[in-house]
């Protein structure tokens, strides 16, 4: 098999010795897995619960700190300090829920425990986009053809040109108000990406055979927006009700689209954050994409090795490490997507140093740097052009020197 | 007929409505953050006690979640161990009567000589901790009316369930002539020693025979060494008359069935057996035969075929995404057997666990949740 089909110079023997490198590595941790491990997740999990609901009982609190219950300290500054507190701990729960234990348990991270309560077959995610259809587009599709144009759905999302290896199309012009818009109702995208309706419109498939997932997705929505813009803002405004009727306390509606507004900013926050520290993981600096026919006939040591040139890590403390699931640790988590995430960072030192060994780059940057690098990929590349971007050159003309010489 | 059903939806989506507050959880995951044991969605117990009845059984005082049901003397319950983080699942007979009045219930547990789960629930487990609990099962129980006459025989921890059903009789105040036979291999070694012998004292119609496999001065009489027919003669001369139920090690309980079955008392013996079936030992380099359990199909596997395309030759689509063990998709729960990661070699026999299907294949039978 010609090496030639990967944007590296290494032989065969070399790359078949990457994976058993890796296999090594994956199997040490598999053998270590442990008390420990099972007691981490298992306070995450209890800490985010905690965090979660007291968010929300400070979001109820601040809504008595409202100027109309006329109070000493009812007064703005107060109400809002106390309402914008209980909204960050909100988002931060879903934070938490969405990156570190939900992303990881539905990577089958956790089912070596046994514990029915975190299984990747059952948890279901606070987030807009369905368990089942996150699985199959990201488990699946993302990370079995990571970075390979017109296989990983991820790239650019379909609606962005984040490499030059993307034809340019005038649609692309407008991407960086797309991309704003992409950060704003991230959850959203990402639910609807997975329905693949442009398969639809492609008549690739018909909306009758996506009807079960469009079903699903739908009630996914209605009960999240149920949750955050119905149940608990009127569960806060029945308990006002009394005071109320004694014409006392402030308007009903305030009320209710305070609350509403609280839980609102919660979730942005999430989409922002997530939507942050994603988009580091393999759109930054000179990250590689693959065609299709890179990847024929891949075998498992060459997936290893497409998985290391098509992740970006961010430069991180254990507070960034824990804020991104162990994003921040992309690369560890590509190679191996269902070691428990709390072991990438032990990994790290030892994938980074034998990268290094075998001269194959190891893309990583302070989350500054990373983000800034994808800020700068995407304006550039809403115009034309762009192919200095990314792709270390050398390597992409050798490369497609190889392709040629094969045809 | 129609408007009560109508009614019944109603109201059960009424009664579903805080669960959409607590949506994708259940307001049982916030209310076990306070106390486990309020947790609806899991049973849960707590361990209040541990007491050592020798140098190597332990009891655990455990009290059960609120949806706890009393148990029936001699059932069994199961309960989740974490092992090495993971949760294994292990059956004990609850020891004490079901007439206890403070909720709580205790089993009694001999840690085994590799044992790894008996071990950490004699050795690990501390008071204060949480364990995930079944709901008490098994037909091993007294029958309703009391038999005027019993017989217990019991083998080293074998004992507890007639521990339960002894401290049942005695709070019901309806013991009967009762002989207990008690096996154990020294008196150091009798579980519950204390506990018999105040019973023997203080209810005439309880009569208790210790009898020792391996005494420290050798076998030297009736009253020592395995189950004999003529010990049983001489120990309890009037068994024939008697409803009998016996507890202990398999080939205790294989000499019992083989005695009453030679004299056509079978009908009278009660069997309880705690020791595992025999055990699938995986044969390096052989499959086996596969039992796609949802689809009530059989085949033979062999050991390098993935179990996905084994099933997919069958004629079945499971769900599978990558084919090469990144995604899980093709997750399929492993009822009973085992199976052999094909990338590493590695034996899976967690039961009830979720088994790779497209990288694994039969490592001697199994059942899968096909
Ligand atoms: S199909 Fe992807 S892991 Fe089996």
């Amino acid at each position: 098999m010609p090496t030639g089909r990967m944007p590296v110079k290494l032989t065969d023997a070399q790359i078949e010795e990457i994976g058993r490198e890796l296999d090594a590595m994956r199997h040490e941790v598999i053998e270590s897995r442990g008390d420990r491990d099972r007691r981490y997740i298992r306070n995450v999990i209890k800490s985010q619960r905690g965090l979660a609901l007291g968010g929300r009982v400070i979001i109820l609190a601040s809504i008595l700190f409202l100027p109309a219950w006329g109070h000493g300290l009812a007064t703005y500054t107060v109400f809002l300090s106390l309402l914008v507190f209980g909204a960050f701990c909100l988002g931060l729960a879903k934070i938490i829920e969405n990156m570190e234990i939900a992303h990881n348990v539905m990577h089958a991270q956790w089912d070596w425990m046994m514990d029915e309560d975190v299984q990747s077959a059952t948890w279901e995610w606070d987030n807009v986009c369905a368990s089942a259809e996150w699985k199959v587009s990201h488990n699946f599709k993302h990370h079995t053809w990571t970075n390979v144009l017109g296989k990983d759905p991820d790239v650019g999302y379909g609606m962005l040109r984040v490499s030059p290896e993307q034809r340019w199309k005038p649609y692309y012009l407008g991407q960086p108000i797309y991309a704003l818009i992409l950060a704003v109702f991230f959850e959203w995208a990402i639910a609807i990406q997975g329905l693949e309706l442009g398969r639809v419109f492609a008549g690739k498939t018909t909306l009758r055979q996506i009807r079960s997932q469009v079903v699903m997705t739908v009630k996914k929505m209605a009960a999240q927006i149920m949750k955050d813009y119905v149940l608990w803002p009127l569960l806060v405004v029945a308990l006002m009700i009394p005071f109320a009727f004694s014409g006392y306390g402030p308007a009903l509606l305030a009320v209710f689209l305070w609350v509403l507004a609280a839980n609102g900013a919660a979730n942005l926050f999430r989409n922002f954050w997530t939507y942050l520290i994603i988009f580091c993981g393999h759109f930054p600096g000179d990250v590689y994409v693959f065609t299709k026919k890179q990847v024929e006939d891949e075998t498992r040591a060459r997936w290893y090795v497409r998985q290391l040139l098509a992740s970006c890590n961010i430069r991180s403390g254990k507070f960034l490490n824990f804020l991104s699931g162990n994003l921040s640790h992309q690369i560890e988590h590509h190679l191996f997507p269902d070691l428990p995430s709390n072991r990438y960072q032990e990994l790290a030192p030892r994938v980074r140093a034998m990268a290094d060994r075998f001269e194959l780059p190891y893309n990583t940057g302070s989350l500054i740097r990373q983000f800034g690098s994808t800020v700068w990929k995407i304006l550039r590349l809403s115009f034309p052009g762009g192919a200095s971007l990314g792709m270390k050159w050398e390597f992409k003309t050798w490369n497609e020197q190889q392709e040629s010489t094969e045809s | 007929m129609k408007a009560a059903l109508q009614k019944s939806s109603f109201l059960s989506r009424v009664a579903s409505i805080p669960r959409l507050f607590a949506y994708p959880l259940r307001i049982s995951n916030y209310l076990e953050l306070i106390n486990p044991l309020w947790s609806s969605h899991r049973l849960m117990a707590r361990v209040v006690k541990v007491w050592d009845e020798t140098k190597n059984a332990r009891t655990l005082t455990l009290r059960p979640g609120r949806h706890w049901k009393p148990h029936r003397a001699g059932q069994y319950v199961s309960i989740r161990i974490p092992v090495a983080g993971k949760l294994e699942t292990r059956y004990y007979t609850i020891s004490s009567p079901p007439e206890r009045t403070d909720g709580c219930f205790t089993i009694t547990v001999k840690a085994v000589e590799g044992g790894r789960g008996s071990h950490s629930l004699v050795r690990d487990l501390r008071v204060g901790a949480y364990l995930p609990i079944g709901l008490p099962d098994g037909d091993f129980v007294l029958p309703d009316p009391v038999p005027e006459k019993l017989l217990f025989i019991t083998g080293g921890i074998g004992i507890t369930p007639a521990m339960s059903m002894l401290g049942s009789l005695i709070a019901r105040k309806c013991l009967p002539d009762s002989v207990h036979l008690h096996y154990s291999p020294n008196e150091f070694e009798v579980v519950f020693d204390r506990q018999l012998k105040e019973m023997a004292r203080t209810h005439p119609q309880y009569r208790l025979a210790r009898v020792f496999t391996r005494p420290a001065d050798g076998i030297a009489s009736l009253n020592e060494g395995h189950f004999s027919p003529a010990q049983l003669d001489k120990l309890c001369p009037d068994w024939k008359d008697r409803e009998v139920f016996a507890c202990g090690p398999e080939t205790m309980l294989t000499a019992l069935t083989t005695h009453f079955e030679r004299t056509r008392m079978a009908a009278k013996l009660h069997l309880e057996r705690f020791g595992f079936g025999p055990l699938n030992v995986p044969v390096e380099g052989v499959g086996g035969h596969v039992r796609l359990v949802k689809s009530g199909l059989e085949v033979e596997a062999d050991a390098s075929t993935n179990l996905l395309r084994v099933a997919e030759q069958a004629g079945l689509k499971p769900k599978h995404g990558c084919r090469q063990g990144i995604c899980h998709t093709c997750n399929v729960r492993l009822i009973s057997g085992s199976v052999r990661d094909l990338r590493t070699g590695k034996i899976f026999d967690d039961l009830g666990g979720p088994v790779q299907i497209c990288v694994s294949a039969a490592a001697g039978n199994c059942e899968l949740d096909l």
